[in-house]
C-alpha cells in the first residue's frame, strides 16, 4: 500500500528506515508532526536489522533479548499504527540545506519533496579491502562481513567453505558462528589491535563457543589465487602496525571476510552543507540532535557507529523530537502572520502582514494611501472580512496622504481568530460602496 | 569433591561481566564480579548446563526473501545446537510466514520452540511499505 497521495511539503520527512529512522519517525509523529514520511532505499523497512537475525537486541528498551528482525518489527507495527507514511524502494538524490528533496523510485518515479524538518538516518558503511589496502592479487572471495551476512541470511548463498575472517568487531564474529552453523570451516580470526574490537560476549558465544581460533596483533599481508582465493598469508605485527618479518603463516582458505569498521553514511549530508566531525565522520550535532544546518537532524549510526541497537533507538527518539517541535514552530511562524488586504479604495498597506502575537505586546499602527480622494468624513474600518475589528473616523481622506490606523491590544483575539485583515474606507453615513 | 574456582564471561547483556566462580560438584558456591542478578544465574546454567540462544533461517516457498529468521523461545542445551540447525535446515515454508509463527514445536523435548522472527509476505506484496 503507497501512500494514497505523496504531498508536496512534509512536517517531517526519514531518510532511511533502520532503528535510527524508525525511532525518529515515531518520535516524530508522537510529539506532534502531523505527517511524517520515510523514505527507504530497500524493498522494506528495518535497515541493517533485515539480515542482523542474531539475537541480543533490546535488552536495554524491552528487558528482552531479541533477534535483529524481530526488534525491528516492533518499531515497524508501531510505525504502521501511527499513520507514518513510507516511500520504499526510493532513493534520496540530493538534499539542500533548505531541506529540499530530490528523490528517485521504481513505482514513484522522479520526485521533488519538502521537508519542514529533516532526518538523516543513512546509517553507516563498511570499511572495504581498498581502504584497508591489502596487498596481493585480486580475486574472486574477498567479501565485507556485511555483504556476506545480506548473502548467508536472506539471500540464502554461502559465498564459501573455508574463511579467514580479518577484525574482531562483533559482524566479524558474528558471522564466523553463523558460517559454522551453515556448514563452513573458519580457520581463523584476525586481529591487528593487541585488545578485541567487538563485545566481550561475542568472543563468548561466537568464538570461544566453536573453537575458532583468535589471533591478536595478526593481520593479512597478502591475498593469493588468481580466480578465486585460495591462501591469505597471515603476519604478527608490532606496536606500529608493521609486520614482523619471519612470523608469515599461508593459510588455505576460499573466502576472506573483513570485518574493518564502519563508517557513518553521510554524502546526502555533505550536499545539504552538514558540518562534519573528521573524528566520528558523522555531522557535528548539539542535544537535540540537530546539525549545523537549521532544521535538518541526525539519528544513529550517520552521526557515530553505536555498540547497541537500543542507543540507536534512544538517539533516533531525540532527533525526531527535536524535528517535529522544529516543524511545528516553523508551521506556527507561517500561520502567525495575518495579511492586510486593500478593501474599498485602500491603494496599498504597510505592513503587508501582522503577526498576530504582536497585539500581546502593544498595539499596532498600520499606514496606507487611498484610490480617490474623499473630502468628508470617512470611516476607516479595519475588518476580518465579515466582522468589525476597529475603526477610526477621518475628516477627510487624499491619495497624497497617508493615513493610519492603530489597532489596539483588545483585539488580540479577534486577530488570532482572521486569516486576513481587510482595511476600508467608508462614508460615515455607513455607505461602503461610495 | 574440591572447590574448583573459574573465569566465566557473562554473555547476558552487553556488559559482559566477568565472572569469578567458585563451584563444586556442579553446583556454584560464590560468584564476583557480577554487576547483577543475571550474572548469578548464568554462572549457575553455565557450570551445569550451558544453553545457549539460536538463530538461524528456515527456508520459504514463494516468499519476499527465499529464507525466514528464526530464534528459539529459550536458550538450548549447547550440544543440542547442530542438531536443531540439522533439523531446521530440512524445513520448507510456504510463504505468508507471521512473525512469531511456531516452525518447530518442543525441540528434543527441551519445552523450547523455534519461531518466526519477522514476517515474511508473498514475493510480490508489498507488505511492508505505504501507510497505516
Amino acid at each position: 500500500m503507497w501512500p494514497e497521495k505523496i504531498k508536496p511539503i512534509y512536517d517531517v520527512i526519514v531518510i532511511g528506515s533502520g532503528p535510527g529512522g524508525l525511532a525518529a519517525a515515531i518520535a516524530a509523529k508522537k510529539n506532534g508532526a502531523e505527517d511524517v514520511l520515510i523514505i527507504e532505499r530497500d524493498i522494506e523497512l528495518g535497515g541493517i536489522l533485515v539480515q542482523c537475525i542474531h539475537n541480543g537486541f533490546g535488552v536495554e528498551i524491552f528487558k528482552e533479548d531479541l533477534p535483529g528482525p524481530l526488534y525491528a518489527h516492533r518499531f515497524i507495527q508501531e510505525a504502521r499504527s501511527l499513520g507514518i507514511e513510507v516511500l520504499s524502494d526510493t532513493m534520496v538524490l540530493d538534499l539542500t540545506p533548505l531541506r529540499k528533496i530530490n528523490a528517485i523510485g521504481k513505482h514513484v518515479g522522479f520526485l521533488e519533496l519538502e521537508g519542514r524538518a529533516i532526518v538523516l538516518a543513512m546509517g553507516c558503511r563498511e570499511r572495504t579491502r581498498a581502504q584497508i589496502r591489502i596487498p596481493g592479487t585480486r580475486p574472486a572471495g574477498v567479501y565485507t562481513a556485511g555483504t556476506a551476512q545480506r548473502f548467508v541470511n536472506v539471500e540464502g548463498y554461502m559465498p564459501g567453505e573455508r574463511f579467514v575472517i580479518l577484525g574482531s568487531g562483533d559482524i566479524g564474529m558474528i558471522m564466523a558462528r553463523r558460517l559454522t552453523l551453515e556448514g563452513a570451516k573458519v580457520e581463523r580470526v584476525l586481529e591487528i589491535m593487541p585488545f578485541l574490537t567487538g563485545l566481550t560476549r561475542n568472543y563468548v558465544q561466537c568464538l570461544l563457543d566453536y573453537n575458532i581460533p583468535l589471533e591478536l596483533r595478526h593481520t593479512v599481508s597478502r591475498i593469493m589465487g588468481n580466480y578465486r582465493v585460495e591462501a591469505v598469508e597471515a603476519v604478527e605485527v608490532d606496536e606500529k602496525w608493521n609486520p614482523i618479518p619471519g612470523t608469515e603463516e599461508v593459510i588455505p582458505c576460499d573466502t576472506l571476510l573483513l570485518s574493518v569498521g564502519l563508517i557513518p553514511e553521510n554524502e546526502l549530508s555533505r550536499k545539504a552543507g552538514v558540518v562534519l566531525d573528521p573524528n566520528t565522520g558523522g555531522p557535528v550535532v548539539d542535544e537535540g540532535m540537530q546539525t549545523s544546518v537549521p532544521g535538518i537532524f541526525a539519528a544513529g549510526n550517520v552521526v557515530h557507529v553505536y555498540d547497541l541497537v537500543d542507543w540507536v533507538t534512544e538517539a533516533g527518539f531525540v532527533a525526531g523530537k527535536s524535528a517535529a517541535r522544529y516543524a511545528l514552530e516553523i508551521k506556527k511562524a507561517v500561520r502567525r502572520k495575518v495579511r492586510l488586504v486593500s478593501g474599498n479604495n485602500v491603494r496599498y498597506i504597510v505592513p503587508q502582514y501582522l503577526d498576530s502575537e504582536s497585539l500581546a505586546e502593544s498595539d499596532q499602527s498600520i499606514q496606507f494611501r487611498v484610490v480617490r480622494p474623499v473630502e468628508e468624513k470617512v470611516w476607516v474600518e479595519v475588518t476580518d472580512g465579515e466582522h468589525l475589528i476597529t475603526r477610526k473616523l477621518e475628516r477627510y481622506v487624499r491619495p497624497g496622504e497617508i493615513v493610519t490606523v492603530k489597532i489596539p491590544q483588545k483585539a488580540y483575539d479577534a486577530v488570532q481568530k482572521a486569516d486576513k485583515l481587510v482595511v476600508s474606507v467608508a462614508k460615515s453615513q455607513g455607505d461602503q460602496n461610495a | 569433591m574440591p572447590e574448583i574456582r573459574t573465569k566465566i564471561i557473562c554473555i547476558t547483556c552487553p556488559v559482559g561481566c566477568t565472572l569469578d566462580v567458585t563451584y563444586e560438584d556442579q553446583k556454584v558456591i560464590k560468584v564476583e564480579g557480577n554487576q547483577c542478578r543475571k550474572g548469578i544465574d548464568y554462572a549457575q546454567s553455565e557450570i551445569k548446563d550451558p544453553r545457549r540462544m539460536v538463530t538461524t533461517t528456515v527456508k520459504v516457498i514463494g516468499g519476499l526473501h527465499p529464507l525466514v529468521p528464526v530464534y528459539t523461545s529459550a536458550p538450548i542445551p549447547k550440544p543440542l545446537i547442530f542438531e536443531l540447525v540439522k533439523r531446521l535446515r530440512e524445513i520448507e515454508l510456504q510463504a505468508p510466514v507471521k512473525v512469531g509463527q511456531v516452525i518447530l514445536k518442543d525441540f528434543m523435548g527441551t519445552g523450547v520452540d523455534v519461531l518466526a522472527a519477522r514476517d515474511m509476505p508473498q514475493a510480490g506484496q508489498k507488505a511492508q511499505t505505504g501507510s497505516g
